[in-house]
């Protein structure tokens, strides 16, 4: 019955999710590790990580992606409809309530209150891959060069998609150079 | 042809808009107001307010009004197509490709690389986050919501969508209240 957990889990994350498809992510996040085990956290991590150095929206490059990987092209087809076809369906409907939505006092409310929860669980993923960030490249520089990409992206402005190119490039070569320095360092001895 | 149109204008808005969903909508609306006249900037405003106020991502969401209202229901799909498809498959075949090579020490090196820059961009988006809280709630409620919210998902293990809906009830029932 994959097909009615992949429908369930990103119809569910699909509706719940406000603030755009990035904000989306630590819902489908959920249901993909913790309720479905369609993936592990490493997995949907490093899958994120290629997602993003891509174009276009993120959360349908994920729910293809995780629909593709249970059962092929038609299970990225039914992933992709159940995430977005019932907010898009409500987009075509609902267009000519748009000045009671936006404007009534009540929805306002409801979505300013979510935004403070999503924002928590933003903060948790941040936090988590903060903790691979370290656990892979050891508490110092795992540290740093986290900061060096907040300052990249954030201060600087540089685009992210720039910046994860600049370190995928160098992290294709990451253990040769390592590899590289050792050796000098035991060469010295 | 609006058919062709609208497959041509939502696929490069797409494919140039990089950093997800929300970094395509200027491109969408250079398409949409002003090179094929499909809405007005009110009319964009409009639809944009109405995406902003349902969930869901929100690309998908632009090119599923747009595509309604101008190519009916094909239109529909063929917006919602361009939008989806070619990056999807690109992230598919990307990620083939790379689990081939699971074991080399190049793709090793490459998601051990990547892992600070999600983390900083993630933390880019919870600070972006919290500043619309703080404009639209003021910091005692967002911290308070905050505080119950990582409580209720860290702590007891509540179901996201369970938590967003407490959060709904309350900022339908209480907010209107407190402004």
């Amino acid at each position: 019955m994959i097909y009615k957990e992949l429908i369930i889990g990103l119809m569910r994350s699909g509706i719940f999710g406000f603030g755009g498809g990035p904000s989306v992510i630590p819902l489908i996040r959920h249901e993909a590790v913790n309720r479905f085990n369609w993936v592990t956290n490493d997995e949907f991590g490093e899958v994120l990580a290629i997602a993003n150095t891509l174009p276009g929206p993120i959360a349908t490059k994920m729910a293809a992606y995780l629909g593709y990987k249970q059962k092929g092209t038609l299970g990225a087809i039914v992933a992709v409809l159940a995430h977005i076809l019932p907010t898009c369906l409500a987009m075509v409907l609902l267009i000519t309530f748009v000045n009671v939505l936006s404007n009534s006092a009540v929805v306002t409310g409801m979505i300013s209150a979510v935004l403070p929860v999503i924002a928590v669980m933003l903060g948790v993923m941040a936090y988590e891959f903060g903790e691979k960030a370290v656990k892979g490249l050891g508490i110092y520089i795992g540290i740093l060069l986290t900061i060096v990409c907040l300052v990249l992206i954030q201060t600087i402005s540089i685009h992210p998609a720039i910046v994860i190119l600049v370190f995928l490039t160098y992290g294709a070569f990451h253990f040769k150079i390592k590899a590289k320095i050792k050796n000098k360092e035991r060469g010295m001895e | 042809m609006i058919l062709v149109s609208l497959f041509l204008s939502f696929l490069l808005a797409n494919l140039l808009g990089y950093g997800g969903g929300p970094a395509s909508i200027p491109l969408m609306y250079e398409e949409i107001v002003n090179r094929y006249n499909w809405l007005s900037n009110a009319e964009f405003s409009n639809m944009l307010a109405l995406g902003n106020a349902l969930p869901g991502p929100i690309a998908t969401k632009i090119a599923a009004y747009v595509g309604f209202g101008m190519g009916g229901w094909p239109g529909f799909f063929i917006a919602l197509f361009a939008t989806v498809v070619p990056s999807a498959a690109a992230l598919i075949f990307l990620i083939k490709v790379m689990s081939k090579h699971r074991d080399s020490l190049i793709v090793k090196g490459m998601t051990i690389m990547v892992q600070p820059v999600i983390a900083a961009l993630m933390i880019g988006l919870t600070l972006e986050m919290f500043q619309d809280s703080y404009h639209s709630l003021g910091l005692l409620q967002s911290a308070l919501i905050a505080i119950i919210a990582l409580l209720l998902l860290q702590k007891f293990k509540v179901h996201p969508a369970l938590v967003i809906i407490l959060a709904f009830l309350y900022g339908g029932l209480v907010v209107p209240h407190i402004h």
